[in-house]
């Protein structure tokens, strides 16, 4: 079995049984960010708690990247296998809108409003054979 | 103190390969300078912005070592507004009489290329393939078509707009009109958006000569006054581009913001205006930004655009010089492009692009990354 590591560390938990997202919530105001932030956006407080972010949340909107971007960009892909993918923010309930590419990519079966699930997968493959873990919002079946 | 344009320079937008963009901006502050009968000489100080093309103050190396404080802005598509927000001050404070606003660049083919460290995001946020900004324009235009009833139609009516009105501008890059249907079909980007629905990167220059109101008799017979110049950033709530997250409950974006603050200003209101030029990095932005400056309602802009409302002889024409869509970006040039085009408007000098009926106040609005936007409001 190939070697699993996340995209950046604290982005989600990993490895784990169930993995979550991890936002930061300030306890001055409440308000929860995305990814974990030392301080808060909102109030400025800097008190604030990581926590496990829901799992399913709504498509609030959505768009399909339809050229491969330049660099930064890093996945396995060529121009010419490269395969559009979808984008879109998720809104989890009591969190926050949380912006993440989707596992479709097809517009026609994309909709504001449809329950989405976060799962984690391969983004890309090293030349070490470590598999890179991203997040993905894929539709509830 | 209020503060005059007595002096307006460009140099066309496009492709000029034979000119670097240090050179475009010179040739724009040389017509600038020439304009308002002076010399570089007499230019007190200078604000410019450049993002590709090296370091605005490097003009000085093209115009003369006069020893001016000549101070570099950078702020995205806003850096226009902001060096003439600057340049706004520094004379309404007292300080200078006369002054210089320069803006030029020459960026490369393709999309911009942004650097999320840069913007204080992780690198995996542009390794996955969201650091877009068209990706975000698509999505916000995505959910105010589903919120307001706004068609594909009217998506691709807004771009066939800005290619006329280009086509009528002599400095303007492109300057053939293009069908609704060849735009509707042209390579899909980012759904809704194809790409003759979205401005690109091109080249080109804008400078802007300005003085003590009281003073403006000496350069020009035909001065225009900026009643207001105000810019803001977003606050938290706010929809905006690279946000990894956002807040479940929205409020108004820099762009309201900055629209009332100017409107307050200048003392005036949305109804005033005889002629507006607002930020078009896509079609989905020039409509959005007609309610977010208070031109209409959120909804409306699908009736008024059918209607041809915005065209440049409606009742509310937008990006009269073919705005953003048909001139390109250089970022540096281009929020000073809108004031230029405003100011030959207000002087009654647009040619085939003029609006009719002698219009005595102008509007122009810049949005850019990472969520600011400056307004100006300009009157003869």
């Amino acid at each position: 079995m190939s070697n699993q590591v996340p995209i950046a560390e604290g982005l989600f938990t990993w490895p784990a049984a169930k993995p979550a997202l991890l936002g930061s919530r300030c306890n001055q105001c409440g308000i929860v960010a995305f990814p974990v932030a030392s301080s808060c956006m909102a109030c400025s407080g800097q008190d604030v708690t990581a926590e496990e972010l829901p799992g399913r949340g709504t498509l609030w909107t959505w768009t399909v990247q339809q050229f491969m971007p330049k660099a930064p960009y890093n996945t396995n892909e060529t121009a010419e296998t490269f395969t559009p993918y979808g984008v879109g923010y998720v809104e989890l309930p009591g969190g926050v809108r949380v912006e993440g590419r989707l596992t479709e990519n097809d517009p026609q079966k994309l909709r504001i409003g449809m329950d989405m699930d976060v799962v984690f997968e391969p983004l890309r493959t090293e030349d070490s054979g470590e598999e890179v873990i991203s997040f993905f919002f894929k539709p509830v079946e | 103190m209020d503060v005059a344009i007595v002096g307006i320079g460009i140099h066309p937008f496009g492709r000029t390969p034979a000119r670097s963009g240090l050179q475009q901006g010179a040739y724009a502050a040389r017509l600038a300078l020439q304009d308002a009968s002076i010399q570089w000489s007499d230019i007190q100080f200078a604000f410019g912005g450049s993002a590709s093309a090296g370091s605005a103050d490097a003009l000085v190396n093209e115009l003369g070592l006069t020893g001016i404080p000549f101070i570099n802005v950078a702020n995205g598509c806003a850096t226009g507004g902001s060096s003439l927000i600057s340049a706004f001050n520094a004379i309404k404070s007292g300080e200078y009489d006369i002054g210089m606003v320069s803006g030029f660049d020459k960026h490369e083919r393709g999309a911009f290329n942004a650097d999320p460290k840069e913007l204080g995001i992780g690198q995996w946020y542009g390794e996955v393939g969201m650091m877009m900004t068209t990706q975000f324009f698509a999505m916000k235009i995505q959910k105010y078509m589903h919120d307001y009833g706004i068609s594909t139609d009217t998506l691709a009516k807004v771009s066939e707009k800005a290619f006329i009105n280009g086509s009528k501008n002599p400095n303007a890059w492109r300057r053939e009109p293009i069908t609704v249907e060849e735009i509707t079909n042209s390579m899909m980007v980012s759904n809704p958006l194809t790409k003759f629905m979205f401005c690109s990167p091109s080249e080109g220059g804008v400078a802007l000569v300005l003085c003590r109101a009281d003073h403006a008799g000496k350069y020009t017979k035909t001065p225009v006054y900026l009643k207001a110049a105000a810019m803001k950033s977003r606050r938290f709530g706010s929809f905006e581009v690279f946000a990894p997250s956002q807040a479940l409950e929205q409020v108004d974006g820099p762009t309201v913001d900055a629209s009332k603050a100017a409107f307050e200003m200048a003392g005036v209101g949305p109804e005033d205006m005889s002629v507006m030029q607002l930020q078009d990095t896509e079609v989905g932005a020039e409509i959005m930004h007609m309610a977010e400056n208070g031109f209409c309602e959120h909804g409306e802009q699908e009736a008024l655009i059918q209607s041809g409302a915005t065209h440049i002889s409606g009742s509310l024409p937008i990006n009269t010089d073919g705005g953003c869509l048909a001139n390109g970006e250089p970022i540096g040039a281009s929020g000073l492009r809108q004031v230029y085009e405003n100011a030959l408007q207000l002087r009654g000098q647009a040619g085939d692009h003029q609006v009719p009926g002698d219009p005595k106040l102008a509007y122009t609005h810049v949005y850019g990354a990472p969520g600011i936007s400056a307004v100006t409001i300009l009157q003869k």
